[in-house]
Order: C-alpha cells, then structure tokens, then sequence
C-alpha cells in the first residue's frame, strides 16, 4: 500500500531540447519512454523564448511545463548555469528522476547536475526500468550492453536518441514559471563558433549516408550529398576521411566519433572496423555499398552490393526521385 | 605550474570482449590507455614545453596491470605518476572522489585533465564529478585550448579559453578561472608517439603507489552498480542484392519500400 501511494508521487522531469526553434524529434520518444513509468512528468524548458511548446508537449502526455529563467545572468547556451537553475527546480517541485536526450547538450548538462547532486548517471541508455532504477546502456564501444543499478536519492538518465518511437497521450499541460537567479563566475560562454558541417546532426539523423577512404577528396562527397537531399538522411564519414581532412570530425561516426542509432544506415566505400561499427551497430537496417564482397561490412550489412560507389549511388539516387514517397516531403 | 593528468586503462578497442562472469568480461586482452587520455596527456606535455617551471603529474586507478599505462604517460613526458592501486575498482561516483582526493593530497592543481569519455565504461562523468569534488570549473570534448599564463599572478587570475566540440562541429568558445579540469576531445592535438629513449627514461621516473583506504574517503551513498553485462549480437539479414547495378539498386529500394518501410 505505501508502495503504490509512493509510486504514484513519483514525478520525473525531463529535459526538452530545441533545435531551430522547434523541440527535437527525438525528445518526444524520451517523453514516451518516461511516461511509461506512470508517474507525473514535468517538462523543463531552460530556452524561454520557446513559448510555444505547450501545444507539442501536451500531445504527449507532459501535465507540468516548468518555464526556467534567471535574473541578472540569463540561463541561454551557459550549462553551468542551467544546470543549477535545473537542481533548483528539481528540489522545488520535488523531482527526483530526471532524463534527457543523449545528445551533445545532454552530455554536458546531465553529468553537471549529477555531480552537484553527487547522484548516480547513466548515459546513453537503451531502455530504463523507472520502478527499479535499473537502466540499460552500451559499454566496450557498443560491444556489451549492461544493466546498471543505480542507487541514491536522485536518478539521472540520458536517453539514447531514437530507442523508443514516439506515441501521443494527450492531456493538457500547466505552464509553471519559475525564475532564478544562478551565476557561474568562474565559467563563462564567450562565443560560439559555427562549425563546418551543414544539415542534420548525425546522433539524432534517422538516416544517415556515409563515405570512407573510397571518396578520395572533399568534391566526391557531392553525390553522397545529393542522395541524402532525395531521402532527407543526413551524411556521414569514416575516421579515414575525417583524418585525411576530406570532411569535419563532426561528421565521423565510430567510436571516437559520432554513435548513431538511424533507421537506415547506408556504408559507402567502408570496410567496416571493430571502431566504425562501433558508432552504428545499433542501425535498424545496414546497408552496404562495397567493390570487396568480403569487406566486413558487406559480411555483417542487412542489403549489400557490389560494386563501384562511384557508380552505384548515382543510380540510387536517380531511381530514389521516383519513389513518390520520398518525393512528397 | 601543476598539472594532473587522469588515465584510465582500458582494454584496446579493437579486441573482442567476451565475458567471465555476469558482470565482468575476461581481462585477458591487450589493455592500453583510453584513447582521449592520449590526447589529455598529449596537452599537458605541451603546455609543460611552453612554460617555465611546470610539472606533469599522471594520475590513474586500478588494477596491477595499470602501471603500463601510467608508463605510456611517463614515456609521454609526464613527469611522474601516481597509481591508485585497487583490485576492485569502483563506479565514476566513488572513481571521482578517489582521484580529486588523491590529487588534492599530493599538490594544488592547476590544471586536470581528462578525456572526455571512457570507452570501456563509457561513463561519461568522470570530469565533471572531479570538478564538483573540487569545487573547480569544467569544459569536455576540448578541441582546442589557450592559456593565458602569468605565474606571477594567484592561480584563479590565470585563465583558459577552451572550445567544445557541440552539435554540427559547431564549438562553444568557453572561458575558464584556473584551477580547471578539461577532457580532452578527439581534436585537441595528435598524441606523439614515444621513442625508445624516452620509453627507457620513462622507467627511471617516480610513481607513487596509494591505496585507495588511505585515502579515508566514506563510502558514497549513491552508487551505480552492474547487475549484468551482455555481448551484444546484432543479427543481420546478409542479403547481397545481384544483377546489373540498374537491377541491385532496384532490388534495394524494393527492400527498403516494401519490407523494411523506411520510406
Ligand atoms: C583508437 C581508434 C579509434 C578509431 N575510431 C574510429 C572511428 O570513430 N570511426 C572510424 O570510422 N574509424 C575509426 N578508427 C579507424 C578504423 O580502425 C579504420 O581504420 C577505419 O574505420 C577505416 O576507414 P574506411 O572503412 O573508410 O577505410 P578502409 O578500411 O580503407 O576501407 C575502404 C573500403 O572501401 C572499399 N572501396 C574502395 N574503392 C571503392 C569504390 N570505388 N566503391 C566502393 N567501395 C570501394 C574497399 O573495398 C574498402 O572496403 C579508429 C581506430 C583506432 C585505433
Ligand atoms: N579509473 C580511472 N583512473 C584515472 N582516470 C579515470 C578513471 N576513470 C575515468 N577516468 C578519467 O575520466 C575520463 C572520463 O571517464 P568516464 O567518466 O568513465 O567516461 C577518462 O577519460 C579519464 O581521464
């Protein structure tokens, strides 16, 4: 009996991220994966300019939206900052679980607050069992995965991009205000540099194109470009091009690079390293462009064929603008 | 100038991991220190070419076989190590506060590095949990990173300029009081590669060997504990599509259509 009551007074909170001024996709399979638990699900906004996310976030099941701000320094693009206004929002409202997207800012934020808080964090997690505290994640480069226990008196979970498919629960969402005033003195976001590669970001891609050693230079990625504009995927290298200077790191997916967890991955002219699978093992389906059949990735790929990229993607790109799927986005 | 290096000894990611019990895997593979650490030494080598009166302290935690990568850091250019010997290490949580203490007992940092991830654990925390430890500021997935050095001044009116590597390459330039920790990212420099000399020389070097009991550090209440590991197979259909390259590639967008629903 005190269980359940207990149970029923669980709340989690749940980190939203914006991208172009809109919550990512992949934030809505957070939410869903979290809503499972059946507890109270309090969104937190640190980007108050975003007003409008009460309409999508609704959608999927969030009662609470809890709108961040904090006076005299502001909480945008400064971490530190955020992460402090978030503890104090989680002690407020008495949250004591919270989630996030696996991303670049979920990486940095997360692991702020869990060390604050001295709380456990699990990272990258596949799946969590909110009743138990046991969360599911890939160790060794992808190669095991492990269920890890963690104790305490708060949780702290980032979430894998793209592991649980989003499903709505509408409800209607109260929008809480709730202002600060956090500083970092000793931390200070000077600039932010934009970086060199254009389109998606890779981790959160839902299909990703990629290149290695076979594209000898920059101007060859073109055709991988236009393949990816025909299926609205996102590019990709292998760490050969990326260290030849082809491409920007930001775009190497493997195990010092990018992990990435599409519905489609398409490997053009790569052999297939312990350390690129490593960032895309988790692929719904593999494909496999490859002049060696014996290639490691034509061995371990879902749909492989043979034969020159320079050749093969050209044609894949022009039989793909015929599919009228694809051709209505 | 002081500066501490974490390393983590990991087993090399090219090796295959099989498992000895339900949460341990056979140790038994070649280990070698964490790539990214490689890059954190790397900085800390260089920062000490570049200034005056600088020492290099590399750090690590665990078993035995970790002296060999404490050496790899000495052979670096580290100056000395310091190797907190266990047969059980513990989890990032109680990790973190073993090492900021043992750090904090030996000198008054400057300067710690990290990488920016494990990739054995791949915990991601580590860092920031030595940061909160120390009540210093923290920047990961360093790219580049600039010092401005007087050591004339008190430390915290020295500072850093670090850019992290975020979404789309795009990088935060972030500014940083001293003391600081900073994991090194992929793109902060390429780690040298010792010569025979320099590994000989390395040898003569001091390493100083703690036990983590020493270090009177109470059991932290929250811990994260693996219950299970699991060697991850991936079943993959294998299906090379044959024909004229016209035929294959009509053959896969048929596949992917129809079967598999991407688009
Ligand atoms: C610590 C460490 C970390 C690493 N991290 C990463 C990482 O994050 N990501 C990563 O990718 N690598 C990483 N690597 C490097 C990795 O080991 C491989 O060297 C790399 O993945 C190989 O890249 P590749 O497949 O592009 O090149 P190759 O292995 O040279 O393969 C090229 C492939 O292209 C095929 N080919 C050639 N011409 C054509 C053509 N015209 N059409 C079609 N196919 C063609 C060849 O048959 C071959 O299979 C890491 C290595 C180490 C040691
Ligand atoms: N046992 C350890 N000994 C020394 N440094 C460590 C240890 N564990 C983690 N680190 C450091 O913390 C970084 C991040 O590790 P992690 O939080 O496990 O991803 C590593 O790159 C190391 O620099």
């Amino acid at each position: 009996m005190t269980l359940t009551t207990e149970n029923n007074a669980k709340k989690i909170g749940i980190l939203i991220e914006f991208e172009n001024g809109k919550i990512k996709k992949a934030e809505y399979g957070v939410i869903t994966a979290a809503r499972e638990a059946g507890h109270e699900l309090y969104a937190l906004v640190t980007e108050t300019e975003e007003i409008d996310c009460r309409e999508s976030l609704q959608i999927y099941g969030i009662e609470k939206i809890v709108m961040l701000s904090s006076k005299p320094e502001h909480l945008k693009q400064n971490p530190v900052r955020q992460a402090k206004a978030i503890i104090m929002a989680m002690n407020h409202f008495g949250i004591h679980t919270l989630c996030g997207l696996t991303s670049p800012w979920g990486k940095d934020l997360l692991p702020r607050i869990a060390a604050a808080l001295d709380a456990p964090l699990v990272i990258d997690c596949l799946h969590v069992n909110f009743a138990d505290n046991i969360a599911q994640k890939p160790q060794y480069s992808g190669k095991t995965v492990a269920d890890i226990k963690v104790r305490g008196t708060y949780y702290i979970f980032g979430i894998r991009p793209n592991v649980t498919e989003a499903v709505e629960a509408p409800c209607r969402a109260e929008i809480i205000h709730f202002e600060t005033n956090v500083d970092s003195k000793r931390f200070k976001v000077k600039d932010v540099k934009p970086g060199a590669s254009r389109g998606v970001n890779l981790s959160e891609a839902d299909i990703i194109i990629s290149g290695g050693r076979a594209m000898r230079n920059t101007e060859n990625y073109k055709i991988l470009y236009d393949c990816a504009e025909v299926l609205n995927a996102a590019v990709g290298a292998s760490r050969v091009a990326v260290d030849a200077g082809w491409v920007p790191h930001a775009m190497q997916v493997g195990q010092t690079g990018a992990t990435v967890n599409p519905k489609l991955y398409i490997a053009c002219g790569i052999s297939g390293s312990v350390q690129h699978f490593a960032g895309m093992k988790t692929a719904g389906i593999i494909v496999a462009v490859n002049t060696d059949p014996d290639a490691n990735m034509m061995r371990n790929c879902d749909y492989g064929i043979t034969g020159d990229l320079f050749e093969i993607v050209p044609i894949f790109t022009r039989q793909l603008k015929e599919v009228p799927e694809l051709n209505q986005l | 100038m002081k500066i501490y290096v974490c390393i983590k000894h990991v087993p090399d990611s090219a090796v295959q991991i099989t498992l000895m019990a339900k949460n341990q895997i056979d140790e038994s593979v070649t280990f070698l220190m964490n790539p990214y650490d490689e890059h954190a030494v790397e900085e800390a080598v260089r920062l000490k070419e570049r200034i005056a009166d600088c020492e290099v302290v590399a750090v690590t935690l665990g078993k035995e076989g970790a002296l060999s990568t404490l050496q790899s850091a000495l052979a670096m250019g580290a100056d000395r190590g310091v190797f907190i010997k266990t047969d059980d290490p513990p989890d990032a949580i109680l990790t973190a506060k073993l090492l900021a203490t043992a750090i904090s007992q030996d000198g008054l940092p400057d300067i710690i590095f990290t990488g920016k991830e494990s990739i054995d654990s791949q915990g991601m925390q580590t860092a920031f949990r030595i940061g909160a430890a120390l009540d210093i500021p923290v920047a990961v997935n360093v790219a580049a990173l600039s010092l401005d050095w007087d050591s004339n001044q008190v430390s915290n009116q020295n500072r850093v300029l670090a850019e992290c590597e975020k979404s789309g390459g795009d990088r935060d330039v972030i500014e940083m009081h001293l003391p600081c920790v900073i994991g090194a990212g992929k793109s902060l420099n390429l780690p040298r590669y010792p010569t025979l000399p320099q590994i000989m020389k390395a040898r003569k070097k001091k390493i100083k060997q703690i036990d983590p009991d020493s270090l009177g550090i109470e059991k932290p209440l929250a811990s994260m504990e693996i219950l299970k590991l699991q060697v991850t197979t991936y079943k993959r259909k294998n299906r090379i599509l044959e024909g004229s390259p016209e035929q294959a590639v009509s053959r896969l967008i048929k596949c992917l259509h129809e079967e598999e629903k991407v688009f």
